[in-house]
């Protein structure tokens, strides 16, 4: 049985898992820093625990803190959202020696995911497509140079440990290889506490496009469809819709298939996403496997009409996965615009006070961590809602944006909304014609 | 004498100059960092440090003196 669960996380996601936990009459218990006691899901969970002071590591990122919550209160399971220690292959197994549930894939699967090195190797085993790169840590200025030369330039330069669009340096020629390696190994240490660093072949005209799974205890896999993720700033995500506009059927049938057989190389248990880069020609490359719940989850919930939370939940106790791969339908087209407070042209963060918070009506999905009152501080990430909508069609989908966009309210803080009104009428996206460097080549101002 | 001052809310990532450091027009001097992003605060005009009034790890707030030239 699972009554209890503890929320390692904040703002929205604790929110949208307050939400479906709610409705499977389990009670929730959430932790806040000092920087968020006003927020909504403080207030939203059954109980709620001051954690520490606003910086992450006094706060969401303190283990023995939330171990002692999870210990005192008694919970039966610990979900830990995105971001934060919802990688931590450390974090899973003490919360596991407790007696209590990890809800996501068990810690050795974490640890081999979240080194990337490791995981490319574990993939070229499953015969899933890498992008060309070097498959060893790369060490020395020489090695570098050599693995560069030997797949051509442009080449990024990667920390194995690395995520969320942090370390990662794009490299012209030699000499800017040369110039980042050390400066890359170092930040990568700091970050991630591993100086692995390697390199792969940048791809000009990719798209990012990514597969849900999802795996139960008893060996189970599916796929819940793809999405595709290309319009990103900073290589962060952006916009995210499902299906993808550009990809054919036969090539997504081929993408969706090596998502389920890379997940079974692994014996995936819970929610994973594994994220490919595609080229022109449709060729498509794995990328990495993200071992937990994505921020654009939505756009697939749209879609199959599926609680990806309830899922998770289901699976952590136990249980069978609720459908067969065949029970699965994607209906209809959903996009998700990741709302963030920054200036729309420069992407500079904008924390401050919001005055005025206005959704507007209509039946577009808004999942946000913040309301009208509150500030939005500079210790966490800038994102303050996902704004997802789902049509028929993408047509229809592009119009429900358009008209949610033009009711949307936001005084106090600079938001990026401005930006998706440029996109969402550009007749490039509305072709669905783009590739993950849209917004740079674009410069809508 | 010329005060530099934050830009923005944020926590002080890194300290890149020393106090009677010769600083160029445009030099990158301190990195900010806000909602995980890391923002270099530059100088505006030539001249010596004279005083670094932040250390690595302080946050600072939205017009704070971070580091005084002549």
């Amino acid at each position: 049985m699972m009554q209890k669960i503890l929320i390692a996380n904040r703002g929205e996601i604790a929110s949208r898992i307050i939400k479906t936990c709610n409705k499977m009459g389990i009670q929730t218990i959430a932790i806040y820093s000092d920087a968020d006691k006003d927020l909504p899901f403080v207030s939203e969970a059954t109980t709620s625990y001051r954690i520490g002071e606003a910086p992450v590591g006094k706060s969401y990122m303190n283990q023995k803190a939330i171990l002692d919550i999870v210990k005192k209160e008694k919970v039966d399971a610990v979900h830990p959202g995105y971001g934060f220690l919802s990688e931590n292959a450390s974090f899973a197994e003490i919360i596991r020696k407790e007696g209590t549930i990890f809800i996501g894939p068990n810690s050795k699967t974490i640890q081999m995911m979240g080194d990337k090195l490791l995981s490319r190797k574990k993939m070229l085993e499953a015969g899933i497509p890498v992008v060309p790169g070097s498959n060893e840590e790369l060490t020395t200025e020489e090695e570098a140079v050599a693995a560069a030369n030997s797949i051509g330039y442009p080449v990024i330069l990667k920390a194995s440990g690395g995520g969320g669009g942090i370390g990662m340096v794009r490299c012209e020629d030699e000499k800017t290889l040369r110039k980042n390696l050390e400066t890359t190994k170092k930040r990568a240490k700091t970050y991630f506490a591993n100086e692995k660093v390697y390199v792969e072949k940048y791809i000009q005209y990719a798209r990012h496009i990514e597969v849900q799974i999802f795996g139960d205890k008893l060996g189970n896999i599916v796929h819940l469809f793809e999405r595709d993720c290309s319009i990103q700033r900073r290589h962060q995500k952006v916009v995210e819709e499902s299906p993808s506009p550009f990809l054919t059927e036969g090539a997504k049938e081929k993408m969706l298939q090596a998502a389920v057989r890379a997940a079974k190389a692994v014996g995936y248990e819970n929610a994973g996403t594994v994220e490919f880069i595609v080229d022109e020609e449709e060729n498509f490359y794995f990328l990495e496997m993200n071992t937990r719940l994505q921020v654009e989850h939505p756009v697939t919930e749209a879609i199959t009409g599926m609680d990806l939370v309830e899922w998770q939940i289901l699976v952590a106790r136990g249980e069978i996965l609720p459908y067969k791969q065949e029970e699965l339908e994607s209906k209809g087209h959903a996009i998700e615009f990741r709302l963030y407070a920054e200036d729309p042209v420069s992407f500079l963060p904008s924390p401050g006070h919001i005055e005025v918070l206005d959704w507007g009506k209509g039946d577009t999905r808004v999942d946000s961590g913040y309301k009208e009152g509150v500030v939005v501080t500079p210790f966490y990430d800038p994102m303050i809602a996902k704004c997802i909508v789902h049509g028929e069609n993408r047509n229809e989908a592009i119009e429900k944006a358009s008209v949610f966009f033009n009711q949307l309210q936001i005084q106090g803080i600079k938001t990026n909304a401005p930006l998706f009104k440029h996109i969402i009428n550009d007749a490039d996206f509305k072709t669905g014609k783009y590739f993950t460097n849209y917004l740079s080549v674009k410069k809508f101002n | 004498m010329l005060q530099i001052t934050s830009t923005m809310a944020g926590t002080i990532l890194q300290i890149n100059i020393s106090v009677g450091d010769q600083v160029e027009r445009n030099q990158e001097m301190v990195i900010l960092e806000s909602m995980k992003m890391e923002i270099p605060v530059e100088s505006q005009e030539a001249g010596i440090v004279k005083e670094i009034k932040v250390s690595e790890g302080d946050f600072v707030n939205e017009g704070d003196v971070l580091i005084v030239l002549e």
